[in-house]
């Protein structure tokens, strides 16, 4: 029997509030996305017509998003995730400083794919180690002295902080995560390599992107590829590339307007959390991304919050160890030093209204209330 | 001074947490309570429970290979 591909309907009324995890696609990216999977279906590499097709929406791509993010086109790489990027971006960089020295140095709060480079470059004979936050997450600067290659992410995605990247510059080449934040506020200056990821700022899962700053050194950490892009792996999804580009540039147009709005409904929701007892809201208060925040409520298991938030039809994130995949709870917060049981992370979409947070804000107190009830408290 | 501990062994947070606030009024104010926990989420968040509880954090020891959470009562 043939297995149905089926589309399940969308939960009804559901206020989605995890658009750091993956944000819907922008309208700007659906028609280009269906237009390109029609045209652009050939692999660039080829000498024939429809793979020239392919060619021309690939480089408008690469030219789309450089000029989005304020890089050249030419250091721009498409891959199929964000993750494959952080890879590459932090071991090719490793690669091309070798006789440098080995020694990777990462801020305690960067993305678990950038501590994953950093223990597969341990594994593979190299020196890893992470840098001390304080607690809003902010790494010192001065701590990244003595590293052959840095990683300081732009911006945290658990707690929204902003890092000061430009200033650990001086120490080393940097790695920069861009991956919560490529879109959404501008990208700092002096960085060597970095990542980001199309569905976090509304463009289709499954296409990251790779930044190679002109003249820097990079190597290819892994096996490598016959494509003319010497950094991609495999045939690029020039589809999802070209709707990413939409996507994005549609989202660096409106982004003055969506972040201000964003920036105004988390102070919204910073204050109305923090009139609940017994509840740490975590990271930089004011300088963060504009879309997140996190806040922890001591006494609650956090997959009892997010399943009672799902049942009344919010859908949020949780670092707690009970609600993630690994059973350990957040190394951000762990770093920070903020409570990690009883943990929700918040994230807007471009369309979150200011009832959305109202009736967010009305739901929590009876939904905390009711767990340390039933814990006995 | 008084001393009191709290075997949460095998116990997921936020379980031990909620036992360290149950029973931290056990003792008098200037004692201690210990906190046997192997959940890893423990070492956050005993101190975390310290900071926002205003109570008194004293350190991480070893007892018999689990981790022991001392916490002073001082209010």
């Amino acid at each position: 029997m043939t297995t149905p591909v089926t589309s399940p309907a969308q939960p009804p009324g559901a206020t989605y509030l995890d658009s750091a995890s993956g944000e819907s696609l922008h309208p700007a990216a659906r028609s280009v996305l269906e237009h390109a999977l029609d045209v652009g279906y050939a692999d660039p590499r080829r000498l024939h017509g429809p793979a020239r097709n392919a060619r021309i929406l690939l480089d408008n791509a690469r030219e789309a998003t450089a000029e989005a993010l304020g890089v050249r086109a030419d250091e721009v790489t498409f891959t199929p995730s964000g993750t494959h990027a952080v890879h590459l971006g932090v071991l090719g960089l490793l690669a091309g400083h070798a006789r440098q020295g080995d020694r990777l140095a990462a801020t305690g709060v960067e993305h678990a794919s950038v501590m994953h480079a950093g223990q597969w470059h341990e594994a593979h004979g190299g020196a890893f180690s992470t840098l001390a936050v304080d607690s809003v997450g902010r790494a010192d600067p001065s701590s990244g002295a003595g590293a052959t290659v840095l990683a300081v992410q732009v911006a945290n995605h658990e707690v929204g902080t902003i890092q000061d990247v430009s200033a650990f510059t001086e120490h080393a080449p940097v790695f920069m995560d861009a991956c919560a934040a490529a879109g959404r506020v501008a990208l700092p200056e002096g960085w060597s390599s970095a990542a980001a990821s199309a569905h976090k700022w509304g463009g289709p899962a499954g296409v990251g992107v790779l930044l190679v700053r002109k003249g820097v050194r990079w190597r290819n950490p892994f096996p490598g590829d016959d494509r003319v892009d010497e950094r991609a792996t495999g045939m690029e999804d020039v589809a999802g590339a070209l709707a990413a580009a939409a996507a994005l540039q549609a989202v660096v147009a409106e982004r003055t307007g969506t972040g201000q709005r964003q920036a105004k409904l988390i102070d919204r929701l910073r204050a109305g959390v923090a009139l609940i007892p017994d509840t740490d809201v975590v990271g930089d208060p004011v300088r963060r991304l504009p879309h997140l925040v996190t806040f922890s409520f001591l006494y609650v298991d956090g997959e009892a919050i997010v399943t009672e938030l799902d049942r009344l039809g919010f859908s949020v994130a949780s670092g707690s160890a009970c609600a993630a995949s690994t059973l350990e709870p957040s190394h951000v917060l762990t770093a920070m030093g903020a409570l990690t049981h009883g943990n929700l992370r918040v994230s807007l979409t471009r369309t979150t209204t200011e009832a959305d947070v109202d009736r967010l804000l009305a739901a929590l107190p009876e939904v905390v209330a009711g767990i340390r009830r039933d814990a006995g408290l | 001074m008084s001393e009191l501990v709290l075997d949460c062994t095998a116990m997921l947070c936020p379980r031990p947490i909620i036992e360290l606030a149950r029973h931290i009024e056990d003792v008098a104010v200037g004692g201690e309570v210990l906190v046997l926990a192997d959940d890893v989420a423990a070492a956050t968040d005993v101190p975390a429970w310290c900071r926002m509880r205003a109570q008194e954090y004293v350190g991480v020891e070893d007892v018999e290979g689990v981790p022991g959470y001392r916490v002073r009562r001082i209010r």
